[in-house]
Order: C-alpha cells, then sequence, then structure tokens
C-alpha cells in the first residue's frame, strides 16, 4: 500500500481554481516534495490531504484512509506541521507537547522528543520567547507526538537563518530514519535537493513532473556549464564535436562549454591533447531550478 | 478534555490584567465606594429603605465582572486563537477544537463565580448586608444571565478578525450594556423610557433579578424571559456565524 495517493485532486476557491489537476503517489519511508514557487497550490494540496479542506475533485488516500470519510483514523496515522505559528502566546514549550500528547491514543514520550529536536533546555519557555527556528522544531514535535505513520510538513524552513534551516534538514532525516513518511511542502531548491527520494514540481495547481531531483534535472536535459580561461585559443568545432558537448561560447577571454554527460572529463581531456590549460575550471552543475524553468518556463522563487 | 482545561486555566491565570479587571476590579470598587462614601451604606428610601451596599453595588460589581468576562477576555481569547492558527493547528489532531471552547467557557465562569462568592463575602462581612434570600432563584438567575452574555461574547469572536479587534468590540458593547444595567444611574433612578429600554437590554433584567432573587422577591418573569430570549437568540447567531480558521 502506498503511504499517500492523490488523482486528479481539484480544488476551487471562490475566485481562483488553487488545484486543477494534481496526482502523485507516495511510498512508505519516503521523503517526497512538492516543489513550487508560491500560489501554486502546495499548501492548498497538502490541506486537502491532511483532511482540513474539503476539495471538489479526484481522490486522496492517507495510508489507505479517505481524509473525508475517515477523519478520526486518518488524524490518528497523520501529523500536520502547519506554516503559520499555531499556539497560544503564553503556553510554555512542555505545556504544548503534554497537551498534544494527550490527544493521540498511543502518544511517543514527549520528553524523549524535546531532546530529539534540540529543545530540552527550552522545556520551560513560553512559545513567545521562542525563536523561529526554535518554534520550527517545536512544531515538528507536535506534528510527531501522536506517533504518526505520515507527517505532514508544510514551508519547514521559511524565514530560518542558514544555521538554523540545516539543524532542521537534519531533524527531518533522523525523523525519515524512524521510518515515519514525509511530506514536504517547499519553494527552496535546495532544500528539495538536499532531503527529498522524489518530488513532484507544482506549476499553476498542475504536476509539472515527478521524479528524483537528479532524474528531474536529466529530463530537463541534465546541462552542465564548464567555464575557464584557456592558456591558448581554442578551438571551438573540435570541442564541439565531442558527443558530450552541446554549445560553445566565448566571452573575451573565458570559455563557456555546454553539455550533458561525462562533460568536464571529456573537454578537459580534449583541451590537454591540444596543450591547453583550462585556468579557473569552474563546473556548474544544472538544479532543479533550471529543471523547473525548462519546463513551466517559470522560475521557483 | 482535563488537559485542556488545566492548560486553559493555567494561561488565564497567567494574564493577570485580564484578572485584575474582572476580580480584582469589582472587588476594589466594592470596598472602596462603601467605604468612603457615606450614603452607600444608610438607608435609601429610592432603593425602598435599602442601603446601596446591600444589593445594587454587590449586583452591580457581578454584572462589571461578568460583562468584562464574556464581551471582551473570552472573545479576545477566542478570536487570537483563531487569529493564530490555534483552532486550526488543533483541527488537524484527533481532538476537535469545540473542546477549546468548551474550556474557554468553563473557565470564564470559574472566575465569575469566584469574582461573585468573593463579592458576596465581602458584603456579608465588611457591610454586615443579607446573604441572597433565595439561593435557588439567585443561582438561577446568575446561570441563565451569564449563559446570556457569554453567548454575546460567543458572536463577538466569531465577527472579530483578531483578538485585539474582539476586545475592542467588546468594550463598545460592554459600556452600553453596564450603562442600562444601571452602573452610573440605578434602574430605580431611571426615567420611565430609559427603563423601558434597560428592561430589554441583557444587563437590566440580570441586575435587577439578581436584586430580586438577593432581596428574597421573585424575579420578574419578564426579565427572565429577556435573558432566555437573549441566550437563544445570541446562542443561536454563534454556532452560525463561529468560524474555526
Amino acid at each position: 500500500m502506498k503511504a499517500i495517493e492523490v488523482r486528479n485532486l481539484r480544488k476551487r476557491y471562490p475566485n481562483h481554481l488553487a488545484v486543477d489537476d494534481v496526482s502523485f503517489e507516495v511510498a512508505e519511508g519516503e521523503i517526497f516534495g512538492i516543489l513550487g514557487p508560491n500560489g501554486a497550490g502546495k499548501t492548498t494540496t497538502v490541506e486537502c490531504v491532511a483532511g482540513l479542506r474539503p476539495f471538489d475533485g479526484g481522490s486522496v488516500r492517507v495510508a489507505g484512509l479517505d481524509p473525508r470519510e475517515d477523519r478520526d483514523a486518518l488524524r490518528r496515522v497523520l501529523g500536520v506541521q502547519l506554516q503559520s505559528a499555531a499556539l497560544p502566546e503564553k503556553i510554555k514549550v512542555w505545556e504544548a507537547l503534554d497537551l498534544y500528547a494527550s490527544f493521540y491514543p498511543d502518544p511517543a514520550d514527549w520528553r524523549e522528543l524535546l531532546d530529539q529536536v534540540g529543545l530540552g533546555g527550552k522545556r520551560d519557555t513560553a512559545f513567545k520567547q521562542l525563536s523561529g527556528g526554535q518554534r520550527q522544531r517545536l512544531s515538528v514535535a507536535l506534528a510527531l507526538v501522536g506517533r504518526p505513520r505520515v507527517a505532514v510538513l508544510d514551508e519547514l524552513t521559511t524565514g530560518l537563518d542558514p544555521q538554523a534551516r540545516r539543524d532542521t534538514w537534519e531533524l527531518v532525516e533522523r525523523v525519515r530514519d524512524s521510518g515515519v513518511t514525509i511530506l514536504l511542502v517547499t519553494h527552496f531548491m535546495e532544500e528539495a535537493e538536499r532531503l527529498c527520494d522524489r518530488v513532484a514540481l507544482i506549476d499553476a495547481g498542475k504536476v509539472a513532473a515527478t521524479g528524483t531531483p537528479s532524474g528531474l534535472v536529466a529530463q530537463a536535459g541534465g546541462a552542465q556549464r564548464l567555464r575557464f580561461r584557456p592558456t591558448a585559443p581554442v578551438d571551438e568545432a573540435a570541442l564541439l564535436a565531442l558527443p558530450e558537448v552541446t554549445e560553445v561560447t566565448v566571452h573575451g577571454d573565458q570559455v563557456v562549454v555546454t553539455g550533458a554527460g561525462n562533460l568536464a572529463h571529456a573537454v578537459t581531456l580534449a583541451l590537454a591533447g591540444a596543450g591547453i590549460v583550462p585556468g579557473d575550471l569552474r563546473v556548474e552543475q544544472a538544479t532543479l531550478d533550471d529543471a523547473f524553468l525548462t519546463l513551466t518556463g517559470r522560475t521557483l522563487s | 478534555m482535563r488537559k485542556i482545561l488545566i492548560v486553559e486555566a493555567k494561561l488565564h491565570l497567567r494574564e493577570w490584567p485580564s484578572l485584575a479587571f474582572t476580580v480584582g476590579l469589582p472587588v476594589a470598587l466594592l470596598l472602596i465606594l462603601g467605604l468612603s462614601i457615606p450614603v452607600m451604606t444608610e438607608p435609601d428610601p429610592a432603593f425602598g429603605g435599602e442601603r446601596p451596599v446591600d444589593t445594587q453595588m454587590p449586583a452591580m460589581m457581578i454584572m462589571l465582572a461578568l460583562l468584562t468576562l464574556s464581551c471582551t477576555v473570552l472573545p479576545g481569547a477566542l478570536a487570537a486563537y483563531r487569529e493564530q492558527g490555534v483552532l486550526r493547528r488543533m483541527s488537524a489532531t484527533p481532538v476537535h477544537p469545540a473542546r477549546l471552547l468548551a474550556a474557554q467557557l468553563v473557565v470564564n465562569v470559574v472566575v465569575g463565580v469566584v469574582s461573585t462568592a468573593l463579592l458576596i463575602t465581602l458584603a456579608l462581612l465588611v457591610f454586615d448586608a443579607r446573604p441572597p434570600a433565595s439561593w435557588p432563584g439567585f443561582v438561577l438567575v446568575f446561570l441563565l444571565g451569564t449563559a446570556a452574555l457569554l453567548a454575546v461574547g460567543l458572536v463577538i469572536a466569531s465577527l472579530a478578525p483578531g483578538g485585539r479587534a474582539a476586545s475592542g468590540i467588546g468594550s463598545l458593547v460592554m459600556f452600553p450594556l453596564m450603562f442600562l444595567g444601571g452602573m452610573w444611574l440605578p434602574r430605580e433612578l431611571m426615567p420611565d423610557a430609559l427603563r423601558t429600554v434597560s428592561d430589554y437590554s441583557l444587563s437590566g433584567p440580570f441586575a435587577q433579578a439578581l436584586r430580586d432573587t438577593w432581596a428574597g422577591h421573585a424575579p420578574q418573569p419578564a426579565h427572565l424571559a429577556v435573558l432566555a430570549a437573549g441566550l437563544l437568540l445570541f446562542g443561536g447567531l454563534a454556532t452560525r456565524l463561529f468560524r474555526w480558521e
């Protein structure tokens, strides 16, 4: 059984179509990313998955449960971290965890969870006093306190500084290692590349493509670029003749070679054969951003 | 449910400014006005020979506490919970946020009862007033009036976009109700037209029925009817209008 199955999901708000046609499947134990620019319909999609929003068309199954018909059962197997802050200002960290633990039939030990998310020292701190990163980690802990099989994490690292972001990523990887399937919503290409086993690229309420991050990059042409300053003029035709090379451009004394496959190796070998040393050699890999641009004609951010 | 109640009670106690208004202020006003103004403790023909500290003052202070709780404290807390996503976050768990609303109501009623009990006790001990002559009647009026006022608070919480707006709207509702209840002009001294308006406000019948049952008279059926109608009307409105997100 798939952890999550979404087929032809459709959701219309009074004034606009938020989700047009979204389908994807998430395997047990996977970190599945939903990646797309702001307003693409990511959050609406996961809210429908989590049973927080009714939808107009299509079907959703989470661990075999229908969010519309099996609301209660769904809420026992699904943990949710929502985008906005969601606790009373003066509640203390331990009180929030203790309270949320009491909502579930077989909760995790919240004291352990507190240490796992690195908030052991913040037990008695009020929610209002926590930093953005600490709030996000508490939010993750609350999503996990019911021992869910599936966790939905929405824009987990938005607004965090780079260090807090990396800490949160490590936390998500530890959660996955404990056997929880994760549906991760993000508009950070870097986050999706680092964390996700597979991603769905969503644009204007539709899935533009689904696959592994590297597969999507390859599918979109998998372009790589080499930049270097040759010690002698290069023979452009000879480089273009290499099967890996698709384009050669010269800007002043800098040469940019675009291509795919084992590009760096093929080009440096050819240059060495001609007795040329590529100075300042840099390899630029295409990213999910490039893939998204190729597939939709739009950038992520 | 027990944990939700405990947490909501703790959170309420941490909001000490709200307690200052719902417990501290009514108690302080009763003591200060009662002890410093001589006519407060003298029999007054306008009150049928009663002293103002016998039922008028304590009933006004009870009304002050309950109006503050129901018009500003409850709607402020609920609208803030909705604004901050607290209700929405909870609806993603197996426990419906209606439990949180219920806990809020319970906590506010408890604070109202504590405040009322303190006021009655002080009226007895400090001013030598008589205890409510008809306890069942007094308790019935107290519960009916409190429920009607809390229903008004729920409607305010439904309409307000956020916590601050809710407290603001609540104040706008609260002051006219305090006036009509007789806070600044006792109902006995109101011109007939004004007293008629007061009879159809929630606070007028509530205050009068509290005083009637306290003094040992039966509450006027019309007053109980207005309170019951208010409870049904505003309770019905609140269930239709209240949004969880």
